[in-house]
């Protein structure tokens, strides 16, 4: 238990005590899961660009980026969510005005095991499955047929911090839907990939560009008899995937030097490049 | 009391020692003394700390019934629930399942051990339990994910087997390293006459363990069993990922759970500072400090009543 509460302190000190960079500028960048992989790309090209700026990127989840923006450890936070109302106030308590960048779109992927017939999904559907109140907990109730004993629906979900987990209540379930309990809660989109691509009976959801060979995607219609549709860069940039999010940066008050730059070689041709090939869809191209 | 008090003076100073070795001895005991009184600083400086951090949830928002008697733990809804009687569930199912999987082991191994391995084979046997005890958890929670996993669904034909079972065989396997170098010594603490005399008696050795020895050492055994208990309702990320992590009121070995270690691992370090939820998890945390807690002096108790006991 001990290191349990220790660990996220001494990270912090560790991430503070690596903060003074002196000749070349560092920008410290933390925060979703989600988004972790295209800032680790971005920060790798970056190099490129301008050798005397280095980005550390780590990831730990939405909330963290935004809890350490406002506690000033971080120069930029990346979220796979708007921050909340409550974030807000936290920040402006803290003296801190938070600056919202859209730096690209996120098609939110529901995938089952690759053995899983099932062929399409309505957003009513995936409701009556996550949902408080739903009622289906049987792959039958959908008219799918499975393999004997892995009849039972186990819904794959997030850790309830998650940015993934905050957008697919907020899509799926209805503002102030809730979450079924019982979920088997993962701890990163990764780890939901990976056991739905282990597990027959499974149903999870994640960003699109964790999505492998592994698991089926789903495609999903907004409502019975629309056509489903399958993830895509393209769907999602074009609004007919319907469950697409916008992913965050956010930056303590308006940038300014080298972060300003930073932010503007993210939203500029280059950066919008590597989004796309990372699987994401650029923050320009979108429609709705 | 002392004859020195008598002496003519000369012969006093000549007594003085505080010479160099003198001072050495001296600042060594500070040293040693400061090292002692660290661990109470460190124990009271840690039940401070998570005490503060949660006193804001226990002092406004903490309501027993709720805490103690609801399933419903949902810190980020809109309207945010903190019922913790699921993750009590699945911290006590799955510590103890592991019992039932470490206790035997762990006596087995302290029983040979101690009293049937000679030479090489009980040095090896000691060093590999110890080295057992130096695999991170993270490990053990890789092999519940990747290995025990599809073993368990194949097996049991269960639709997921990240479970109790899964969970409790990893925590048992965890705990069971402790457990035997515990039991080793209360068994190797027995003196070796009561042995003796029970073999002089015609005892097979069967019977001297089972008649004389394991008695003997009944409470040093009992100690070993509290402290497995006590690491396996600590240990935090082997359970987070082998248990399933779900939010549930366990029937069966099979049902996936969610204990409060796992719980705390998953959400603080998103968590805003000193938010409610921030505070609520450190309530958990005091929960779990007070339990173990109990526990650890329940065993250092029982170990200690052994001890005086025999002393005479």
């Amino acid at each position: 238990m001990k290191p349990t509460l220790y660990a996220p302190g001494l990270a912090l000190l560790l991430l503070a005590a690596c903060g003074g960079g002196e000749s070349r500028t560092l920008i410290q960048n933390k925060g979703s899961d989600t988004l972790v992989n295209v800032a680790q790309a971005w920060a790798e090209a970056y190099r490129q660009v301008d050798p005397t700026v280095v980005v550390a990127v780590s990831g730990g989840g939405s909330g963290t980026g935004i809890s350490a923006m406002i506690n000033g450890t971080v120069d930029i936070a990346n979220c796979s969510r708007k921050m909340k109302p409550s974030e807000i106030e936290a920040a402006e308590n803290n003296g801190v005005e938070p600056v919202e960048f859209v730096v690209g779109y996120d098609a939110l992927a529901v995938y089952v095991h690759p053995d899983n017939p099932i062929e399409s999904l309505t957003l009513e559907q995936l409701r009556r499955i996550y949902g408080k109140d739903g009622d289906i907990e049987r792959w039958s109730q959908l008219g799918v047929k499975m393999p004997e004993g892995h009849d039972e629906i186990i819904r794959i979900s997030r850790q309830n911090n998650s940015g993934t987990y905050a957008y697919f209540r907020e899509a799926v379930l209805g503002g102030d839907g809730e979450y079924k309990l019982g979920s088997r809660d993962m701890h990163g989109s990764k780890d939901v990939v990976d056991l739905v691509g282990h597990t027959p009976g499974a149903i999870g959801y994640s960003g699109l560009a964790y999505a492998t060979d592994e698991v089926k995607l789903v495609p999903i219609a907004r409502k019975e008899g629309d056509p489903a549709v399958a993830p895509s860069v393209e769907t999602a940039s074009d609004g007919s995937y319907p469950i697409a999010r916008p992913l965050f940066m956010y930056t303590a008050g308006e940038p300014t030097g080298k972060i300003k730059e930073y932010l503007d070689w993210v939203l500029g041709p280059e950066g919008q490049r590597i989004l796309r090939e990372k699987g994401y869809a650029p923050a320009r191209a979108v429609v709705n | 009391m002392s004859p020195g008090a008598s002496l003519p003076d000369e012969r006093l100073a000549a007594l003085d020692r505080r010479d160099r070795a003198w001072f050495v001895d001296l600042v060594f005991r500070i040293l040693v003394l400061a090292g002692g009184l660290s661990g109470i600083v460190f124990i009271v400086g840690i039940f401070v700390f998570i005490f503060a951090q949660g006193a804001g949830f226990l002092l406004h928002r903490f309501d027993p019934a709720e805490f103690f008697g609801s399933i419903e733990w949902r810190p980020t809804s809109p309207e945010p629930k903190y019922g913790a009687l699921a993750l009590m569930a699945g911290t006590a199912s799955v510590t103890g399942l592991a019992m039932l999987v470490a206790v035997p082991f762990s006596l087995g191994a302290a029983i040979y051990i101690a009293e049937f391995a000679t030479g090489r084979t009980r040095e090896f046997l000691k060093v590999l339990v110890e080295l057992l005890a130096a695999i991170p958890s993270v490990v053990w929670g890789f092999i519940g994910l990747t290995i025990m996993n599809p073993l368990i669904i194949e097996a049991f034909d269960v639709p997921i087997g990240l479970c109790i079972l899964n969970a409790g065989v990893i925590l048992g396997l965890m705990a069971a390293p402790i457990m035997t170098t515990i039991a080793e010594d209360a068994l190797k603490a027995v003196p070796d006459s009561y042995r003796e005399a029970a073999e002089a008696m015609g005892a097979t050795r069967w019977q001297v363990v089972r008649k004389v020895v394991l008695p003997a050492a009944r409470k040093g055994i009992v100690a070993a069993v509290l402290l497995g208990v006590g690491r396996g309702f600590g240990e935090t990320m082997a359970v987070l990922m082998a248990s399933g992590h779900a939010i549930h009121l366990p029937t069966s070995p099979f049902d996936s759970v969610r204990a409060l270690t796992a719980t705390i691992a998953a959400e603080l370090g998103e968590t805003a500072r000193g938010s409610e939820h921030y505070q609520a998890l450190f309530t958990l945390g005091i929960f779990l400090f007070l339990v173990t807690f109990v526990i650890n002096l329940t065993a250092d108790l029982v170990l200690h009543g052994g001890r005086r006991k025999r002393k005479p």
